[in-house]
Order: C-alpha cells, then structure tokens, then sequence
C-alpha cells in the first residue's frame, strides 16, 4: 500500500527526482511513495538520486515501458 | 591553444623590476615559465598554475584584484588546461605581478617540455558519478611532479568515471576512475532496475526471477548498478584507476592506449615517476609520449612498469 502515487510518466530528468523529492518532503517519515517512472533516463536516474537523499526503495515493478516503485520516505 | 604562440627570436632584454636595478629577461625561459607573447607589442599572457581547475573564492577574488591591476585590457581566459591566464601583461610588470602573485599563494605555471598542469573533473568530492577523488590526485601530482623536465610536454588527467571529463584518452598519461561491481543474491529482490539502469547491456534481467545477469565483457566499471541498486545487492569490490598512456591532440591526434586497470591511489604517484623515467631514458626531444612508444615498443614500456602495474591485477 503507498500513501500517495505521482505518475511521472512523461516528465524529464531531471525534473521527475525534483517533483519526488518535493512529494517526499511534503510527506510524513515512514509513508510510502508511489512513482511511476517511463523507462530509459528516468529509471537509470531517479531511483539512485532518491537513494542519494536517503529515502528507501522498497519495491520496483515493471508493467511494461514503464515502472512503478515504492520509495519510503526517510 | 596558446602554446603555438608566435615566438620572439630576439632574445634578451633589460627589464627593471620593482623599480630596482635593471636585469635580463631571457624570453626563452619566460616561455617555461608559464609566460606567453602575444601578438601586441611587449604583451605577455600570463599563465596560473590552477591543477584540477580548482580555486578557493578568496584566492579568486585576489587574482582579480591583479588581474584588473595588470591586464592592459581587463581581460582573462580559460585555457584549455583549466588554468586562468592573465591576459594583455607588458613583459616589464613580470617581477610585480610575479611578486603580488606570490604574495596570495598563487604560482605561475608553465610551458614546453615538462610535466604541465594535471586536469581533473569534479571527481567524487562532489560529483554524483565520481568513483575517484580527482582533485586530490592532481593536487598530488602537481605537488609533486610539477616541471619535472622530460623530452616534450607531458600531460596528466584525471577523470573520475567513464564519461571521462577530463579526456584521459587524448593525454601523454591519464587515470579515469573505475570500480569494480560485485552482486549478492541473498540481498537481490530480483526488482530488475540494475538492468535498467546498466547503459552497456551489461546486465540482464532473468526472466523468471528478474536477477541479473551480468556480462563482465561488456562492463565499463561505471557503477550505475551499485547506486540504483534499492537493496544494496551490487557493492562495490574495489575502487581504481584505468591507466591510458600515449594520447594526444594537437596537429595529429593520437589516442592514448589502456596499460592498466584498476590502479590503486596509492600506485599513481609511482606510476607517474616511472612513466617519466621510462619517458627520459627512450624518448628524442621533442617526441610525445605516444611517438616514443611507437618506435620503441609497448613492450619495453610495459616491462619497465611491471612492478607498479602487477599490483593491480585481479
């Protein structure tokens, strides 16, 4: 279960991390994120620019060109 | 590049410094001194020594100050080797601004045939792909070797990752850092954005449990699995540099070739004397690296270097 989803499909890098980030920091320590992220540059940048901050990802599913992760604020 | 500058063949003048008794100027030794005629009349470029093109803001605004003193136009420029140039200077202001200069801690550095400058990117201080400290290195290597004569100019770099910045593929001698990746299974979720995120189809994912599947063949050591990786289930083994020697721009580019991977922090400041050594006892004047090593032989080189390079083997 996440407590509140942002659909980033279509969004650049590196806007896409600002706008989780932004999300995340707005959010209680302990919720979860849902991100929906378009494969290619997103995937390859987010999830680690996330990590960077110290949030945690807590589950990646692909469906197909694009993924759905869990980021647990820290 | 200002290092094919149009050279002054009359070769000493009187120059009074500081006001004080009049003394030669030998215009050839002004060249490896990091100061460089310009077209205009009893104009110099004056050349600082910046290794990693890194200055503190208090150092910066100092330079300006003489700069803006000294520069008969107001003007600097970036070199290509990322140190600042003191643009416009009349040849008989060396010893002052020379003298102010020193006064903040700030050298001039040089040209010709010696060991220049080292460049380096950001490196892992601050850089997000950074896997070597870049500046310490060549904060290191300019302390170090800074000037030491060799046959030709001889030129350092170092890059912190495999986008490779710093170009460590077109200098005399390079380090581009690299790491090594290794994978746990018990820590994997199978989540497959190491796959995603891998930009050489290094990695693939299993079909059935989506683990990885890794082609060492077809691995750059960037790292880009280790920081996308949610579970820490790819760490890095170990940390070093690629070593390519023999590269060159210039009238006739060369590309540097990769003697060495994974070299330790601690083995560059030997390889970097040995390499100089090995530079001194086979090169000709005025033959780059990369020349020498094509008429005597990778080979001789790669003996020589034997005792530095051996400790990095896997």
């Amino acid at each position: 279960m996440s407590d509140s989803t942002l659909d980033l499909r279509g969004v650049m890098c590196p806007i896409n991390f600002v706008k989780t980030k932004l999300k995340l920091e707005s959010m209680e320590p302990g919720e979860v994120l849902e991100v929906i992220l378009d494969s290619g540059d997103p995937i390859q940048n987010v999830p680690k620019s996330i990590k960077e901050e110290g949030h945690k990802i807590v589950e990646v599913k692909k469906e197909g060109d694009f993924f759905r992760i869990k980021v647990q604020r820290n | 590049m200002t290092d094919h500058f149009i050279e002054d063949k009359t070769t000493k003048v009187n120059v009074s410094v500081d006001g004080a008794a009049t003394q030669k100027v030998d215009f050839n030794d002004l060249k490896s001194g990091g100061f460089i005629k310009q077209r205009q009349k009893d104009l110099f470029t004056v050349r600082l020594r910046c290794p990693g093109g890194k200055l503190t803001t208090e150092k910066l605004l100092e330079i300006s100050k003489i700069a803006h003193k000294y520069s008969k136009k107001g003007v600097v420029h970036f070199s290509f080797r990322q140190s600042l140039e003191i643009l416009y200077v009349d040849y008989k202001e060396f010893g002052n601004i020379v003298a102010e200069l020193e006064k903040i801690g700030q050298k001039v550095a040089s040209c010709g045939p010696r060991v220049r400058v080292p460049t380096a990117c950001g490196g892992c201080e601050y850089n997000p792909n950074g896997l070597t400290d870049t500046q310490k290195m060549a904060d290191m290597v300019d302390k170090t070797f800074f000037g030491t004569p060799t046959p030709h100019k001889f030129k350092t770099s170092f890059s912190g990752c495999p986008i490779d910045c710093a170009r460590t593929k077109e200098m005399d001698f390079g380090f581009q850092g690299v790491v090594d990746p290794k994978w746990e299974e018990e820590a994997c979720t199978g989540c497959t954005i190491c796959a995603e995120a891998c930009k050489e189809d290094a990695i693939a994912s299993d079909p059935d449990t989506g683990k990885p599947i890794f082609d060492p063949v077809k691995c750059i050591f960037c790292g880009d699995c280790i920081r996308a990786c949610p579970t820490e289930a790819w760490k890095p083994k170990r940390y070093g540099h690629t070593v390519r020697i023999g590269g060159k721009h210039g009238r006739h580019p060369m590309e540097a070739v990769e003697v060495c991977n994974f070299l330790p922090d601690e083995k560059v400041a030997d390889a970097i004397k040995m390499t100089i050594d090995w530079y001194n006892a086979n090169g000709k004047r005025g033959e780059r690296i990369g020349n020498a090593l094509k008429r005597v032989g990778l080979e001789s080189y790669l003996k020589h270097m034997e005792p530095v390079f051996k400790s990095s083997k896997a």
